[in-house]
């Protein structure tokens, strides 16, 4: 199968080639013919890819140990879920990944993009092939995952074990999904700007394809989150870790982008802005891949130094020297049709809206990056760490929280004073009263209560606009609420899918600023012994260390410490954290007989976690005195981590929302064919 | 062409701010990165750098740590192979933490020559894989 697979990769190489080729030429010429085949050019990487895939799937599953990406990443007795994520859970594997599912949202782009907008294709193709083909090379030259061993071990090196948990299973596929998706916009935006059609069609053709990859980065940096939260072991989710920042950045850029799209197609400004948002997102996506993978910075996540980083850097330049160029080239044909009329306008808060993010983005580059640049300049390394980014971040954070309420209700070119009070009143007093029972509650962590002042200034906005649509709906049309309520969200989707999403992106602020509360305690026990935490909401915890127990559980040894949990005295349950040492068999026995087992990585620490909507309790176990049953722990209440995940939650349902087909579109449709009733059903559209 | 100039001065205005925030984080926080040879010169060219607080990334002397599992407190040697520093760090270690583990260890180093580290990261060369062996 893997022979089968190699010459595969050396198909998708020469198909990726001859699709980038025809796909410009066909599309500059015009010639139909090429045309079609660069679109069945991408067809075809899409399929051999997939037989790639399958022949390095085969080989894991069959336990091939002579393949060497086999060996270095599975074991005989590695459960079966995490052979399956081991396909992407080292170097090799990863890239193939990247390739493999790029081509098919590639193959998508040309098979699901409407008709109205083939005069994109052609270069859609090439740009999705190009970069495709990019990673394909470096999967054929670099990283090769069918490379094959000079001899057959018994047994591989095992997965590391922090990856083996179910949320590193979802977690880099999701943030892939994330990264690769936002090649396809890139295509589009190029696409544009090679065939001079630059009018908002591009934008309209890949309206859902930018929700998507926005969606999927969204839940893919959740996940991550939740991996580092449950698996790390220190007690957070967010560490400015590289890493973590790599895949933030593109975050950023998108969410900018997101909106700013809005400005183009209504007034049909930041045509330029718009092309540089885009580029600048795909090109930091390859920047988070080309971080994680050339070792360049140290991270905890990060994989093994490789030549790797050199053909990143060289495709890194290489996208800036041909996107600089081609926006160059057309800078007359992206004047803006319109431009600013006031500042309070929706315009204005969603051009500082884009200020912020992009200041944002800009920031965590320049702290990512100090450690280089510093040392490039001043010959030492200086490193930041999370107080930089938190220090610089949370205004910022702030801001633009507060615009999150602000741009959504305020109105087109120029809000009068009459627009401002009717959309904002209520919400500000629901702020402003938030605010003042904070402070009555002695509250004095400034930046928390601010969070917590604007989340409600933004959930009462969003609150407003549902009961004012939902009671305009009531009178008009006599619906009952909840039928009212079904048809405003069905009728605008993307407005309504919008304000939960807005929703979850509070839920994170508020989760984000209850961290300011935490509090945490190390102990060393002995059986019997307890110790005391009290958190923020008022409550006194007591943790007893009950002991230490050893058993075996698929294939590692485990250490158990065990806590009884009280809260005010009342007991509340039993917590456990582990230590793990995990061990592959020297020979293929199931179970493997101790004298044969060789301990595999260093042991792991599996955090006890007790989660509700108030507080998190998060307890590591640290290791135990030698030889007795005293143990060394660490304590720590994180305060609404719950509702991190539940924001996530909200996120992803208002992102459903947005991108649900259906009648919207045919809606309008049926407006332009009956035309007879077009009056009435546009006047229905008006108050929805 | 009014309110493109109040814009203009909004973005500048945000564009301080972060620049202002930026270069505040950085002298506020920002901490120097140093080998132990790049430490050893830098402090006998000025002994107040005993006071500034440090990053410093090295490899673990193997056999050298000793943990006291009582009082949370380890003491191990590092080196980058010419210079060597005794560190003393007091908290849990993380799980890589090993012999011959590349470290880095924030804090200060006293004037009698031992690192007291107030945060202590291991990395691993091969974080997320381990090369097989014949």
């Amino acid at each position: 199968m893997t022979t089968l697979g190699q010459l595969a990769l050396w198909l998708a190489l020469l198909l990726g080639a001859w699709g980038t080729i025809v796909g410009f030429y066909g599309g500059l010429k015009q010639r139909p013919e090429l045309i079609q085949s660069a679109r069945r050019a991408t067809y075809a990487l899409c399929g051999v890819l997939v037989v790639a895939s399958i022949g390095l799937l085969t080989a894991l599953l069959k336990h091939d140990f002579n393949v060497t990406y086999v060996a270095s990443y599975t074991s005989r007795n590695l459960p079966t879920v995490y052979i399956l994520s081991a396909f992407y859970g080292g170097q090799a594997g990863s890239l193939l990944f990247w390739a493999v599912v790029l081509s098919v949202f590639g193959a998508l782009a040309q098979l699901l993009t409407s008709r109205k907008y083939d005069y994109l294709l052609p270069y859609v193709a090439a740009v999705t092939s190009a970069v495709t083909l990019f990673f394909v090379i470096v999967t054929l030259f670099a990283a090769n995952p069918f490379e094959r061993l000079p001899f057959t071990p018994a047994d591989g090196s095992g997965l590391n074990p922090q990856l083996q948990n179910p949320g590193m299973v979802v977690h880099p596929p999701m943030l892939y999904l994330g990264y690769i998706s936002i090649a396809v916009p890139f295509a589009f935006a190029m696409a544009a700007l090679i065939s001079k059609r630059l009018d908002t069609g591009w934008l309209h053709a890949l309206r859902k394809w930018t929700i998507v990859s926005w969606l999927f980065l969204s839940i893919g940096i959740t996940l991550g989150m939740w991996w580092a939260y449950v698996e790390l072991g220190w007690g957070g989710y967010w560490a400015w870790d590289p890493v973590e920042n790599a895949s933030f950045l593109p975050w950023l850029t998108m969410t900018a982008f997101l909106h700013s799209v809005m400005i183009q197609e209504k007034r049909g400004m930041l045509k330029k802005w718009n092309m540089v948002l885009i580029s600048l997102s795909f090109l930091l996506s390859i920047f988070g891949t080309f971080i994680t993978r050339s070792g360049i910075i140290s991270s905890v996540h990060s994989f093994t130094q490789s030549s790797i980083g050199y053909y990143f850097l060289a495709f890194l330049i290489l996208i800036i020297l041909v996107v600089a160029w081609l926006l160059w080239s057309r800078l007359p044909v992206l004047e803006s049709e319109a431009h600013l009329e006031s500042m309070a306008s929706r315009e204005a808060s969603f051009l500082f809206n884009n200020l912020l993010l992009v200041g944002i983005a800009f920031s965590v580059f320049w702290g990512t990056m100090f450690p280089i640049l510093s040392e490039l300049v001043r010959g030492t390394q200086v490193t930041v760490g999370p107080p930089f980014f938190n220090q610089v971040n949370v205004p910022i954070g702030l801001a633009l929280l507060a615009l999150t309420g602000i741009g959504p209700l305020i109105a087109w070119r120029k809000a009068s004073l009459a627009n401002l009070r009717r959309h904002f009143a209520a919400p500000v007093a629901a702020g402003v009263i938030t605010g003042v029972i904070l402070v009555a509650l002695g509250v004095t962590h400034f930046y928390a209560a601010m969070a917590f002042t604007l989340a409600m200034f933004v959930v009462a906005t969003v609150t407003q606009e549902f009961v004012r649509g939902v009671g305009a709906r009531h009178r008009l049309h006599g619906e009952g609420y909840a039928q009212a309520f079904a048809r405003l969200v069905g009728r605008n989707r993307r407005r309504y899918g919008g304000y939960v999403v807005h929703l979850g992106i509070v839920t994170y602020f508020v989760a984000f600023a209850g961290m300011a509360f935490k509090n945490e305690t190390q102990a060393s026990l002995k059986p019997g012994e307890s110790v005391d935490l009290r958190s923020p909401f008022g409550y006194t915890y007591t943790f007893t260390h009950i002991g230490v127990s050893q058993y075996d559980e698929l294939n590692r040894l485990v250490s158990a410490a065990s806590v009884d949990v009280a809260r005010d005295g009342e007991r509340v349950g039993i917590m456990k954290s582990e230590k793990r040492q995990h061990f592959t068999c020297a020979q293929p026995i199931d179970p493997c007989p101790r004298g044969l087992r060789e301990a595999s990585f260093e042991p792991s620490t599996e955090a006890g976690i007790r989660s509700d909507v108030r507080e998190d309790l998060y307890i590591v176990y640290a290791g135990s005195v030698e030889g007795t049953e005293e143990a060394v722990y660490r304590f720590t209440i994180n305060p609404l981590v719950w509702w991190i995940w539940f924001g996530g939650f909200v996120l992803v349902v208002g992102g459903v929302v947005t991108l649900w087909p259906g009648t919207t579109v045919r809606a309008q449709r049926r407006e332009e064919t009956v035309g007879g009733y077009q009056v009435q059903l546009v006047g229905q559209g008006a108050d929805a | 062409m009014q309110a493109k100039y109040k814009f203009l001065f909004g973005a500048v205005l945000v564009g301080g701010t972060v620049g202002f925030l930026m270069t505040s984080g950085i002298k506020d926080t920002g901490v120097y990165f140093l080998t132990p040879s790049e430490l050893a010169s830098k402090v006998s060219a000025d002994p107040s750098f005993h006071d500034v607080g440090v990053k410093m990334g090295a490899r673990v002397v193997h056999g050298s740590i000793e943990r006291d599992v009582a009082s949370q407190t380890i003491t191990f040697e590092v080196t980058d192979g010419s210079q060597a520093y005794p560190v003393v760090y007091r908290g849990l270690a993380p799980d890589t933490f090993t012999d011959d583990v590349d470290v880095v260890v924030e804090g200060r180093l006293d004037p009698d020559g031992t690192f007291r580290a107030t945060s202590l990261l291991a990395k691993c060369g091969s974080r997320y894989e381990t090369v097989p062996s014949a």
